[in-house]
């Protein structure tokens, strides 16, 4: 077969059970204490530093991060548990996300070893707060179209330009942005920006303006750089090939099940609605709904499995991607269409009904956020052999 | 499902010597059909979950549903799945496996055979799979309402004529005064349910291979065949679709190699077992649907020809989609489940292994 496509079965190994047992008592406590209500949580800002502070406690942050920084070495299945119980529940994890899945680990490849010991065991605390600076006003899915730029200077590089849609830049105590170095060149277009890490709360020339979702949330932001100041030290990685650096990090970034399980709050709710004895429209509806969400997780379990046991699942990971995506986008309309005929006084009808509304108006940017569908299946294309 | 398996390999050679699809596409007659018989059987494949001191090979769970996904990946026609499935019935029942091709009854849901006290069989059994051309049919009855297994002839029963969509047999058995040559109970209170659920399993395998295939031959044809001056994969939204199509095979050989790897791990068919079956069955059969749309889009006119191979794929995901249940009747046994046992129990349910 050409284009063979490999999911091994993985199973999670018992330590991973063990933890799960551990993780859902902790949740529950959480939930028992009145830190979030899994019915109102997701459409609350999810940042919660205290919360944050309790779940390092435990050791959940960085948790395949080496001991020297704050980690406790364990697998990335036993990781994989971690996100999806805390997903399942929508629990508030804004302040350490970002930088437990992507930040610390490109920081623990690239950053000097005096950086890597202040900032990633302050991750692991649930006490440092990461960006992304990527996408630009004219720089969106074409990534290396970015102009932001970064010039040399004494000691250092100025940084001027905008990054827009920056989620969580408001609060992050820190930014890894992309900005040109160098201009890129005929033979390769990917050539001349530079991935830096930026001190988002202690440099001056840094604005930040808010950019509100159309739910009203406050997560999108604008990042003005008007000659802020990075050290030499800051840069991640070669300078100017920024491009090479794209890892296995993002097979783990494109396959966790936090790419289908972004709405899955609407499916509980939807079964609660439909009761104990649903008719038979309401049972295949629940019926295949619940096939599709078992097999991506298993295609999911599988990816992470692969790429813990040292394969490179690259297309794999990239269809779970754009599955997963598409799925969780199109779950709130499976799930209007399956209520459409529950009684309006029922049980817990308007508590579906708050979070239909809101699914319905995230769903557009699950498709967008962390690569386009679009971008995807070029990628997934390109591994059939297509490009 | 590993790939460097000797099972694999050798399954996969006889089909390329002895079921090519397009040299089975142009055959004038199906006389291709006994040297391929011949072989399998000689090579232990079609006794393959019959363990040694009944009469077969012994092979693993997981290395017979190898063996149906590479059978999918060539749209075998012949009755290799069904004799795997009659001969697992039989082994559970202690009952010795005889030599050649065999089916199993009953196929559809909430159908049920009695053996009654004169030891002849009463009822019927709709959609069985190459009744037509088997020699011998494994049943499950019941005896005074327990379950038991029994080895029937099938030139005893009352055969109808018919097909699938595949042009392959699906006939209708009458096995009323039918006298088994041989009955036992089987273990672990086996019954109708299970056979369906390893039915639904096998048809699952059959079709994840399929789908790799076609997914396989649309992306060859789109890189040779040009259109406006390019080739058409060269298209966008040509690549589109293939990456879609991309996706429905993965989730088919996700779900059917979970499958078969929880069946193999299985003590009995319980509850982690329904939902990797409904699961499977309900979204490899839905990517069946789907993904055979995209194959034929991606084809063209020619896909559509008698002359071309890729209607041996589509006809028969068309086919075994309904084998065994339905997306549909998969998907309300599913739903009923997870609704009675109330939307708290549906995560926990899901995150499982």
């Amino acid at each position: 077969m050409s284009s063979a496509i490999q999911f091994d079965p993985i199973r999670l190994p018992p330590e991973c059970e063990a933890l799960r047992v551990e993780v859902r008592e902790f949740l529950k406590e959480e939930i028992a204490a009145g830190t979030f209500d899994p019915i109102t949580a997701p459409y609350r800002d999810g940042f919660n530093p205290e919360f944050s502070r309790r779940v390092g406690e435990k050791g959940w942050i960085g948790l395949t991060w080496p001991k020297k920084y704050g980690g406790q070495e364990r697998s990335f299945l036993e990781r994989y548990v971690v996100t999806e119980e805390f997903r399942a529940v929508s629990a508030p994890t804004r302040v350490h996300f970002t930088a437990d899945r992507q930040s610390g680990p490109v920081l623990i490849k690239y950053a000097p070893e005096d950086i890597k010991m202040d900032i990633l065991p302050r991750i692991t605390r649930g006490e440092c707060s990461f960006c992304i600076g990527m996408s630009e006003p004219g720089s969106g899915s074409d990534l290396f179209a970015a102009s932001t730029r970064a010039t040399k200077t004494d000691g250092g590089y100025l940084i001027n330009g905008a990054k827009v849609w920056t989620s969580s830049a408001h609060v992050a105590d820190y930014m890894i942005g992309l900005f040109r170095t160098s201009a890129s060149t005929e033979e390769n277009r990917r050539h001349g920006l530079t991935s830096f890490l930026v001190d988002m709360k202690n440099t001056p020339g840094i604005t930040v303006n808010p950019i509100n979702h159309m739910t009203g949330v406050h997560e999108f932001n604008e990042v003005v750089f008007e000659d802020a100041f990075v050290p030499d030290d800051h840069v991640l990685g070669e300078i100017d090939s920024a491009w090479k650096q794209a890892t296995s990090e993002l097979a783990y970034e494109r396959s966790g099940p936090e790419r289908f399980l972004e709405t899955i709050y609407i499916l509980t709710e939807l079964v609660r609605s439909l009761g104990e004895k649903p008719d038979k429209r309401g049972a295949e509806g629940i019926g295949r709904l619940v096939a599709q969400l078992h097999t991506l997780r298993r295609m999911s379990v599988s990816v992470n499995g692969m790429l813990q046991a040292g394969k490179e699942p690259t297309l794999e990971g990239s269809i779970v991607k754009d599955m997963g995506t598409q799925w969780e986008q199109k779950l709130p309309l499976r799930a209007r269409e399956l209520a459409a005929f529950v009684d309006e006084d029922a049980g817990n009808r308007a508590d579906f009904d708050e979070l239909l509304r809101f699914a319905t108006m995230i769903a557009p940017k699950l498709t967008i956020q962390g690569g386009t569908t679009e971008v995807l299946r070029g990628i997934i294309a390109r591994g059939l052999g297509l490009r | 499902m590993s790939d460097d398996n000797i099972i694999i390999d050798a399954t996969t050679r006889i089909f390329q010597d002895l079921c090519d699809p397009q040299t089975v596409t142009n055959a004038a007659d199906a006389s291709w059909k006994t040297p391929l018989w011949e072989a399998l059987e000689e090579s232990g494949l079609t006794q393959a979950w019959t363990p040694d001191d009944l009469g077969g090979a012994g092979a693993t769970i997981v290395d017979g549903f190898d063996v149906l996904r590479v059978s999918g990946e060539f749209a075998v026609p012949v009755p290799l799945a069904e004799t795997l499935l009659a001969g697992w019935l039989l082994s559970r029942a202690g009952i010795v496996v005889p030599p050649g091709a065999m089916t199993i009854a009953p196929a559809r849901r909430g159908e049920q055979l009695t053996l009654g006290n004169d030891g002849a069989l009463v009822g019927k059994a709709r959609d069985i799979p190459f009744a037509g051309e088997a020699e011998k049919i494994a049943v499950i009855a019941r005896r005074g309402g327990t379950p038991v297994v029994a080895l029937v002839d099938r030139a005893a029963c009352a055969v109808s004529e018919g097909s699938s969509l595949a042009g392959d047999p699906r006939n209708s058995v009458g096995f009323d005064g039918v006298v088994p040559q041989a009955i036992s109970e089987p273990v672990d209170g086996l019954d109708e349910d299970a056979l369906m659920q390893m039915g639904a399993a096998v048809r699952a395998a059959q079709m994840a291979g399929a789908l790799q295939a076609i997914l396989d031959i649309s992306v060859e044809y789109s890189k040779e065949r040009v259109a406006f001056e390019r080739p058409i994969g060269k298209f966008q939204a040509v690549q589109h679709n293939l990456a879609r199509l991309g996706g429905e095979a993965a989730a088919a050989i996700a779900a059917a190699g979970s499958l078969a790897d929880t069946i193999g791990r299985a003590e009995r068919f319980d509850d982690q077992v329904f939902l990797e079956v409904a699961s499977a069955k309900i979204r490899v059969g839905e990517a069946a649907g789907e993904g055979a749309a995209i194959a034929h889009q991606a084809h063209g006119a020619i896909g559509f020809t008698a002359e071309h191979i890729l209607h041996r794929f589509t006809t028969r995901l068309w086919s075994w989609r309904d084998d065994f249940g339905s997306e549909s009747v998969w998907a309300v046994r599913l739903g009923e489940m997870v609704a009675a046992r109330g939307a708290d129990e549906l995560w926990p349910m899901v995150a499982t292994q």
